[in-house]
């Protein structure tokens, strides 16, 4: 194998900031979504008909009036499924369609959960005819909050605990007892909504013997492949899933794009002919997941420097009705519980609540981002006890940086951090961006400013990367090399926006030695690369990237050992160059050695596969190595509220990310900067409210405000962090960027609550919970106030 | 006139027989013409990924390009105009559009579901004005979200098309359009499909007439509120009646020192003249939805539909401003605040329209302050919205007109925080008295825009923030510069 990061000087190969392969087509309108695809002749639309009570039985329904509507085809429920009426990912406790007609029956778990299909000659006549239903519940309580999970002890499972003593033997309550100070707090983290700009899609095509082919916005294939084949009591390889590209996805179309493509395959296995479902973006918001909310309780013991000494940690997690991702989330949650601090003695207990709200689900950071948050406020709340500046304490808790040996490095789940650069990362932030002066600054300031009044803070991110599910951690991949010499490159990794295509087609172009214009990207299919994990974790560059690796040394392999043999000379005297290829004395084309090697019977198609190495995890130990390695950054932010109203805006943000040795800086950089402004409208103005009857209210833009032009940073700086490098063998040592940056945004909270604070003449923790809406904020600026 | 639905689509000459007339255009481009570069997000003008170019003559007969949200526009209302999709913006042999270009080589695209929305957003402004700094691209792209980008690369874009060379095609095609357009029928459209009509008068006695004889039609204005009726609850009325293409509901004029707003004058049209007169009302019409919806929306819309949270009421009641309203032949006028009887009740009759509404021009010493409050400061419905018109002498307080948004059932005045303040000495101490007479005047609800005690509390201290705007001018009142100009 060459060397890391060997690679001949190929146009547009690794590490150079090339556009997104989609770019042009994107602003010509030309690129092609689901929805976009041509239509068949003779397609059906789908709809859902909904649930209108948060939990309760079904007593009586009457479909005749859905069927009678104009246009309607076919009416279905639970009675016309095939095979199993699930949906669910992991655990099988997902009913896909509630209702039975047969049985007039069927259980209600939440407000908008689809209890039949109704298929239509056209979208509008499908979706009026969905509201016809006659349908009588018997109504039971519903659980809706986490206090009410609680209360009622509503939970899947029991509660995970992960726990480490001290060197000396302590737990985290005996820590926190001997410790000189103890503190003690609550942080309650709201909800999100994807919002992904194109809602969820899939149009089936039927086929001979009964196959279907898929069309989906879908960060899973594969097991969407697998969720339709048992629903419909097929063969998986009677199912073909593909996805050329998503409008947006962030995790809610990790497994919550597979009852959409479930509907349109029912009905085109029901009906025989092809047929689509696209959700109205209101029934989008409604019935599927979101971000989970949590409740985060702390207790901690710690000394003047503000350095912890023992902390326990209680996690309370809205999960919603079915389990679907819910306990690898949590489990993040917990993984995350330390960020970049050193933690003693540790005890993190977590509550997976059961809720009769929509199953909430992967999004961005996958319960890292709130497990983070909880520490940050523990170092927040604790720093303002001691009057430190919250970086002060932040410092004296960092994990070690790599081989210092100082006996600060194990994680609380007995995993060694290898690889922390952070104090290295934040004392350069720090001083690039004067973060000392201007607190200092900003608070003379605000003395002088009785309405307006400003904050600032710098926050660490330290992000595992691997699923946490160890068997996930493998890619395939699927490479062709034509007689024209030209290449089409297939991984199990999709599209969603965030670059994975254009930096594997890099991959692909620096391992063949070719220019990337001769690498051609082509749509995830599960017909081409099979059993593929969810491109999720931010790990689709670190494993397609090597998966394409592995395929493109294999094909490299036969073509250097078929060039030794054709032309007579040794192995070790045929090198790859940019498009052409040295062969002992003489330079040949790439193509001639591709005609040469066709010729003379060489195949030149491999396929390619990777499993993360290293990584083990004991779940019932709550011990092992479940990451790969750490991906770092920092933010300062520099932000602003109305006292008056509790408005807020964000001023300044300056952000230094670690990449490892970025494959394409452009999009790193769009990574980074997208993340951020995500993270910020998640802890700022995005907020989902449900009113007393499990209804949710907040089921459009129009209600649900996600960050607008105007929300982003007025001034944004950001650098990827020039020393990265993966201490890993990663993919040309790189580092995952997919969801790290989005926790750079707790930066952001903390700056709101450090001006919030400063209304109160820096005299009361505000506890600003988030999202920090104005209502919030002024809640948090009345409580600084009367103290 | 019976006859079809007459528009020019991407320069072609298009007429439209054989659609119901609530299809939106949006489903029509997409469904219809094979046209799916312009995309739905939400249906409902809120995201901006449908955005088109609208195109029609001005008044002066000069051309208007303006960006539109094809999701909630049904077809008829293109009835005379000019559609511009994303598809049409490439020259003839596939060079990008400098706004293409740009977004394209700054990686304005992640997922780019949203581009094409943003392309044509930034192409309305490239046609119609210079390059816009990063304030102004805030206020042409507060229609359109994105979830992926963080949109500094976009706002870059939006200023770095103009460092490409000109469009020649473009600019060619401009030049023709008004003669494109000037083909277009001038007359009343009355048009029917699928059992349905859509009746579209040009002169005021036509739709006073139209309005008259059909009772139980649905006045349609802008469809920025219609519009979402179709898309979210399937309404499909018997008989529609559009205001748009009635020349005398367009107008907005001054004389005897008031200003009237024709009821089919949009936001975009009436923003200039608001702000001149009161730069604080400029400000707000500012911030009511997106340019492609301010495009569409209109004045006296935003007034008959009654809604609670329209943001247009409140600062036209602090104005003492007055409707005027007309039922066949039959005229009548009263005050603003009078429209507005309970909840989803106005004093219209069925057959009324609403035809201007009017508002003094200010006199000496009276100052608008406009205050709204929303959970996201652009493109977001009002938590809370407090107007107040105050006229100062000597110290004391004159006359004082406070509305209030989103406090109650209906726009409405707080006469008792206005008693609190009339006659007296313009002090803290008698904004603090008139802030606890709000609590006489409201008692408002909780909802997902913010609690009763959130409005209540916010609503008192529009007051104080109003008040140390007129009396202590160095001091920060407010975050934002607000988005520059409509």
């Amino acid at each position: 194998m060459d060397a890391p990061d060997h690679a001949p000087p190929v146009r547009d190969g690794v590490h150079v900031p090339r556009r997104h392969d989609s770019a042009e087509k994107h602003v010509a309108g030309r690129a092609i979504y689901a929805d976009d695809a041509p239509e068949p002749p003779g397609l059906l639309h789908g709809a859902f008909g909904l649930a209108t009570i948060a939990h309760g039985r079904i007593t009586a329904l009457d479909l005749d009036p859905v069927r009678a509507a104009p246009g309607v085809v076919a009416v279905l429920s639970a009675d016309d499924v095939p095979g199993e009426n699930d949906t669910g990912p992991v655990a099988r406790d997902e009913v896909f369609l509630a209702a039975s007609e047969a049985a007039q029956s069927g259980d209600v778990h939440f407000h908008g959960q689809p209890l039949f299909l109704v298929a239509a000659e056209s979208r509008e006549a499908a979706r009026r005819a969905a509201r016809l239903a006659q349908v009588s519940y018997a109504e039971e309580p519903a659980v809706l909050s986490i206090a009410q999970a609680m209360e009622a002890g509503s939970r899947f499972g029991t509660p995970y605990r992960m726990a480490r003593p001290d060197a000396e033997g302590r737990d985290a309550p005996q820590a926190i007892e001997g410790a000189p100070m103890r503190l003690s707090g609550r942080v309650e983290i709201g909800g999100q909504e994807h919002f992904y700009l194109e809602g969820q899609v899939a149009m089936a095509l039927p086929g001979e013997d009964g196959d279907l082919h898929i069309l989906s916005s879908n960060q899973h294939p594969s097991e969407c492949q697998l969720i339709v084949a048992h629903l419909l009591g097929l063969s998986a390889h009677a199912v073909t899933v593909e996805v050329r590209r998503m409008g947006g996805g962030f995790g809610g179309k990790e497994t919550q794009g597979n009852q959409t493509a479930a509907a349109a395959a029912l009905i085109a296995h029901c009906t025989g002919r092809p047929a689509k479902l696209r959700l109205d973006r209101d029934d989008d918001i409604v019935t599927t997941g979101k971000r989970h909310d949590f409740v985060i309780d702390w207790e901690a013991g710690f000394d003047a420097t503000g350095r912890i000494h023992g902390i326990c940690v209680t996690q309370m997690a809205r999960c919603g009705w079915s389990l679907d991702l819910s306990n690898a989330i949590c489990d993040r949650a917990m993984f995350h519980a330390d960020n970049c601090y050193y933690l003693p003695a540790v005890e993190i207990v977590s509550h997976r609540l059961r809720t009769n709200t929509v199953s909430n689900t992967a999004f961005r950071g996958f319960g890292g981002p709130q497990g983070m948050v909880g520490i940050e406020r523990a170092m927040d709340e604790i720093a303002f006890a001691l009057g430190l500046d919250p970086l002060a304490v932040r410092r004296a808790n960092f994990y070690d940086p790599p081989d210092a040996g100082g006996g600060r490095s194990t994680t609380p789940y007995h995993m060694e951090v290898e690889d922390c650069v952070i104090a290295e990362i934040v004392d350069d932030l720090a001083a690039r961006t004067g973060y000392e002066a201007r607190r200092g600054e900003i608070r003379a300031a605000n003395a002088s400013s009785p309405v307006i009044k400003r904050g600032i803070a710098l926050t660490p991110v330290k992000f595992g990367i691997s699923f946490t599910t160890s068997f996930l951690n493998q890619a395939g991949a699927l490479v062709h090399i034509y007689r024209d010499g030209s290449v089409m490159l297939n991984h199990g990794g999709t599209e969603m926006g965030q670059g994975l295509f254009i930096k594997v087609a890099q991959v692909a172009a620096s391992e063949l030695g070719l220019d990337l214009d001769r690498v051609k990207i082509t749509a995830t299919r599960t017909d081409k690369v099979p059993n593929t994990s969810a491109t999720a974790a931010s790990s689709g560059s670190d494993m397609n990237g090597m998966a394409v690796r592995d395929a493109c040394a294999k094909l490299k392999a036969r073509l250097r050992g078929f060039a030794a043999r054709h032309w007579k000379v040794a192995e070790a005297e045929v090198e790859f160059l940019a498009n052409r290829v040295r062969v002992g004395r003489k330079t040949i084309a790439w193509e001639a050695l591709i005609e040469a090697a066709y010729l003379a019977r060489v195949s030149l198609s491999a396929t390619g596969f990777y499993a993360t190495p290293k990584i083990h995890w004991d779940r019932d130990a709550a011990r092992g190595r479940p990451f790969y390695y750490f991906a770092y950054g920092a933010a300062v932010t520099e932000a602003a509220i109305d006292t008056l109203t509790g408005e807020s805006r964000i001023l300044r943000v300056d952000i230094l990310h670690d990449v490892g040795r970025s494959l394409n800086p452009a999009v790193d950089l769009g990574q980074i900067e997208g993340g951020f402004v995500q993270g910020t409208g998640w802890l700022t103005s995005e907020e989902l409210w449900w009113d007393d009857t499990g209804r949710l209210r907040t089921h459009a833009p129009s209600t649900y405000k996600i960050p607008a032009c105007s929300d982003r940073p007025r001034v944004l700086n950001m650098a990827l962090w020039e020393k990265g490098m993966n201490r890993e063998l990663t993919i040309r040592r790189s580092k995952a960027v997919g969801e790290p940056p989005l926790m750079l945004a707790i930066s952001a909270l903390h700056a709101l609550s450090d001006a919030v604070a400063a209304a109160g003449d820096y005299r009361r923790y505000p506890g600003l919970e988030a999202p920090a809406t104005p209502e919030r904020i002024l809640a948090a600026v009345e409580r600084v106030r009367d103290g | 006139m019976q006859g079809p639905v007459c528009m020019i689509l991407n320069g072609q000459r298009v007429d439209v027989a054989d659609v119901p007339p609530t299809t939106t255009l949006l489903a029509w481009l997409r469904e219809r013409r094979g046209l799916t570069g312009t995309k739905e997000g939400c249906s409902e003008g809120d995201c901006g990924a449908c955005t088109v170019g609208l195109r029609e003559l001005g008044p002066d007969g000069k051309l208007v390009t303006m960006p539109a949200c094809a999701c909630i526009l049904p077809l008829p209302m293109l009835h005379g105009r000019e559609i511009v999709t994303v598809e049409r913006l490439a020259a003839p042999d596939g060079r990008l559009h400098p706004v293409q270009q740009a977004m394209a080589e700054g990686h304005g695209s992640q997922c780019g579901f949203c581009t094409p929305g943003f392309v044509m957003s930034m192409w309305c402004a490239y046609r119609s004005e210079p390059r816009p700094s990063p304030e102004r691209a805030d206020a042409l792209l507060a229609g359109n979200l994105c979830r992926c980008t963080g949109y500094g690369p976009i706002v870059a874009a939006a200023s770095a098309a103009h460092d490409l060379p000109r469009p020649e095609w473009d600019d060619d095609d401009a030049a023709a359009a008004p003669t494109r357009l000037a083909t277009l029928p001038t007359t009343a459209l009355d048009y029917e499909a699928d059992g349905r009509r859509f009746i579209a008068p040009v002169t005021l006695d036509e739709l006073a007439d139209a309005a008259a004889r059909n009772p139980d039609a649905t006045i349609l204005s802008g469809a920025t509120d219609v519009g979402l009726w179709i898309t979210k609850r399937h309404f499909a009325p018997a008989t529609i009646i559009w205001t748009g293409r009635v020349a005398g509901l367009r107008e907005l004029k001054e004389d005897d020192g008031t200003l009237t707003i024709g009821a089919a004058v949009t936001y975009r049209e009436a923003a200039a003249r608001l702000a001149a007169h009161w730069p604080d009302f400029g400000k707000l019409v500012a911030r009511i939805a997106g340019a492609q919806i301010r495009a569409l929306g209109t004045v006296g819309g935003n007034i008959a539909n009654g809604s609670p949270i329209g943001d247009m009421p409140p600062a036209l009641i602090a104005l003492g401003a007055r409707l005027q309203l007309r039922h066949g032949d039959k005229r009548r006028e009263i005050t603003l605040d009078d429209f507005f009887l309970d909840y989803g009740r106005q004093d219209r009759a069925p057959g009324e329209i609403v035809t201007a509404v009017t508002a003094p021009l200010p006199g000496k010493g009276l100052h608008l302050g406009c205050h709204k409050v929303s959970k996201r400061f652009d493109q977001d419905i009002t938590s809370v919205l407090g107007c107040f018109a105050l006229t100062l002498e000597d110290g004391h307080v004159r006359q004082a007109r406070l509305a209030y948004g989103g406090m109650a059932g209906v726009p409405k005045r707080a006469r008792a925080a206005e008693q609190a303040l009339i006659g007296q000495p313009y002090t803290r101490e008698q904004v603090d008295a008139a802030a606890a007479a709000l609590s006489d005047d409201f008692a408002p609800l909780t909802d997902m825009r913010a609690s009763a005690r959130y409005r209540m509390q916010v609503a008192q201290n529009l007051l104080l923030r109003d008040y140390l705007e007129r009396t202590t001018p160095g001091v920060e009142t407010r975050l934002a510069p607000a988005t520059e100009g409509v």
